[in-house]
């Protein structure tokens, strides 16, 4: 009775327990490419979300930006300080706080349009795969068309028609437009994915099951069918996190991404690219050898969850 | 089999249709016609004569008409930004873009067949390993960073390639051509490379995976008992057969090719269609905008009714099953 009086934390702990002891957890640090590829990911989204404590100095605030400090080579070059590991860029901001800050502008982006691709491309495939007939098949349609379309170029049209609809949009506005143009060319897949494994769910007894005592068809989708139809979402998602970073850094790199006031990787790029042929290569290369580390290390966990997550594989 | 083809037909119909009204609406809500031409003193009757002029103050269904009636003549009004015919501009930037993408499509080829070639008979060895590996930075590096990367090492530290503009070029007719010129061919170097990093990856992994599995093959196996070459039995019979797939992705990613050059001219400053594009994303050139968007659509459905007939003609087990439904 005593375990019962309190079963919540007792249940998560054994959870917990249990994820330590399974097998995703050993074939994960069995794994030296997942674990290196987790570190990076860390420090990473923990630079990025913890910016104000860790970065050395503040790349907006304005007052402590000094033109003496503009284009400082890295702290082991000559001519570098050791203030600015980095190096500076052509405003006398620090390199280093710079990228933090732009990685956190990436991440949020990222993530943001992955979940609303997710909640899209999720609801719509559920729709597909359980009510069938004429809305599958238009669903599919549109899926079909939007596949024989790059993403980036779906994400870039929207952007851009997204701008000239709001030409004064402020910037609030401007990541909304963003977030929707990535989102708006990722759902495919979870679409896919979700309708192919609900086609499989929809003829299980349990389903029949809740049918037969009087449950809704809203009501199975989501509480009974939903719940088994998400592990490859999660695979997906992992994947798909990178190349939504990949798609915003593309657009803000050409110009019709985040607004300027809030530089993420790809602005850093961009406006390191016009200083390149000066010789100051610092200023692009680290925000783009960033970006790089940060899709691969999500890649090589990607595809390191998907083959735990898959038992034929094993 | 007809019913087929008619289907995809109306398919692509309507995905044409569907691009040409959201360009339709772009024009129709952002900015107005009437002020971009008379300026801001017109007055009333000036508008509206104006307006009748232009047949806007007909109904939204004939308004929308007479735009796909002009967009299908290839008319999309004058350029906000340049003040000239968007198909005239359009037209002096199309040889450029087919250019670097054709060469890239080129490059992808031949060094991507042989490369997989390689890495699927060389399986396990440390060279092919280490090709396999570098595949993986081939797909997970994004364009424009590979693009500047390669501006840094050739074009800033060793000066080797020019990395701006398409040098000098030759007029044939209506087409420009830097392909005729050295200088023309070294201004394509380093676009054209970056280009077809993806898609040299992509069809390097294909052929690996496709030779492998045709080198299991019983044919294979017999063509070895006869004492054939291992020249005659990989070039000669097992690539031949890996090919078809390589083919046909090759087809289909023509278009992504001319989509991605919209991020390598920005890094190149190459003068193609993606550069105007971005530029009158940038300038808000609503007729520039609608001309880019209805022509690249046209190009993938094309490309994708094409490849989905040609399909259809090689493989006769889609011909029964189309019959069975």
């Amino acid at each position: 009775m005593a375990a019962d009086a309190d079963p919540k934390p007792t249940l998560s702990a054994s959870a917990l327990r249990g994820f330590f002891d399974g097998d995703v957890w050993h074939s994960f640090r069995s794994s030296p490419m997942a674990v290196g590829a987790a570190l990076v990911a860390l420090v990473c989204m923990v630079c990025a979300l913890l910016a104000e404590l860790v970065a050395p100095h503040n790349p907006f605030d304005l007052a402590t930006l000094e033109l003496m400090d503009s284009l400082k080579p890295p702290a082991w070059l000559e001519g570098g300080e050791r203030k600015f590991l980095l190096g500076t860029d052509g405003q006398g901001r620090d390199i280093l706080s710079a990228l933090m800050y732009g990685t956190r502008i990436s991440l949020l982006v990222g993530v943001a349009s992955v979940l609303l691709s997710i909640a899209i491309g999720v609801t719509l495939g559920l729709l597909a795969g359980f009510v069938g007939g004429r809305v599958d098949a238009f669903i599919m349609r549109v899926c079909d068309v939007m596949l024989s379309f790059p993403s980036i170029l779906v994400a870039l049209m929207i952007s851009g028609v997204g701008r000239s609809l709001f030409p004064q949009a402020p910037d609030a506005l401007a990541f909304v437009v963003l977030v929707l143009a990535i989102a708006l060319t990722g759902w495919v897949q979870y679409a896919r994915t979700v309708r192919g494994s609900t086609l499989v769910e929809r003829h299980k007894e349990y389903v029949q099951a809740a049918r037969v005592i009087g449950v809704g068809s809203l009501r199975i989708m989501r509480r009974h069918v939903l719940p088994n139809v998400l592990g490859p979402v999660l695979v997906l998602a992992t994947i798909q996190v990178a190349s939504a970073i990949i798609t915003e850094a593309t657009l803000s790199f050409l110009g019709v991404g985040v607004p300027v006031t809030s530089p993420s990787l790809g602005t850093l790029i961009r406006n390191g690219n016009d200083t390149l042929f000066s010789g100051e290569w610092w200023i692009t290369a680290w925000p783009s050898l960033t970006l790089v580390l940060i899709t691969l290390s999500v890649n090589l966990l990607g595809d390191w969850l998907r083959d735990a997550l898959n038992p034929r594989l094993r | 089999m007809l019913v087929f083809i008619l289907r995809r037909m109306l398919q692509a119909l309507v995905v044409m249709l569907s691009v040409a009204f959201i360009a339709f609406m772009l024009f129709q809500y952002v900015g107005d016609p009437v002020n971009n031409l008379l300026g801001q003193d017109a007055t009333e009757e000036q508008r509206s004569a104006l307006r009748k002029d232009l047949g806007l103050d007909r109904a939204f269904p004939v308004q929308f008409a007479r735009f796909v009636v002009n967009a299908a003549q290839g008319e999309f009004g004058i350029s906000l930004r340049q003040g000239r015919k968007v198909s005239t501009l359009i037209a002096e930037c199309l040889p450029a873009t087919l250019e670097l993408a054709l060469v890239a499509a080129f490059i992808a080829l031949v060094f991507g067949i042989p490369l997989g070639v390689y890495a699927a008979l060389r399986r396990g060895r440390a060279t092919a390993q280490l090709l396999m590996t570098g595949t993986l930075f081939g797909v997970s590096l994004p364009n424009f960073v590979i693009g500047i990367l390669l501006i840094w090492i050739f074009a800033v530290e060793l000066k080797w390639l020019p990395s701006f503009g398409r040098g000098e070029v030759v007029a044939l007719g209506a087409w420009t051509s830097g392909l005729l010129t050295r200088d023309g061919l070294l201004h394509l170097v380093l676009p054209a490379v970056t280009l077809s990093a993806f898609q040299l990856t992509l069809i390097m992994r294909l052929v690996r995976a496709e030779m492998l599995e045709v080198l299991r093959t019983d044919y294979i196996r017999f063509a070895r008992a006869r004492g054939l070459t291992d020249r005659s039995v990989y070039f000669g019979h097992a690539l031949k057969n890996t090919l078809v797939p390589v083919i046909t992705i090759t087809g289909l990613q023509l278009g992504s090719l001319i989509a991605f050059a919209i991020i390598t001219e920005q890094v190149f400053q190459w003068p193609g269609m993606g550069l105007l594009f971005i530029q009158a994303v940038q300038f808000a050139d609503i007729p520039v905008m609608a001309a880019y968007l209805c022509l690249i659509s046209l190009i993938f459905v094309v490309i994708n009714l094409g490849v989905d007939l040609l399909y259809f003609a090689v493989d006769p087990r889609l011909r029964v099953e189309g019959k069975a439904h």
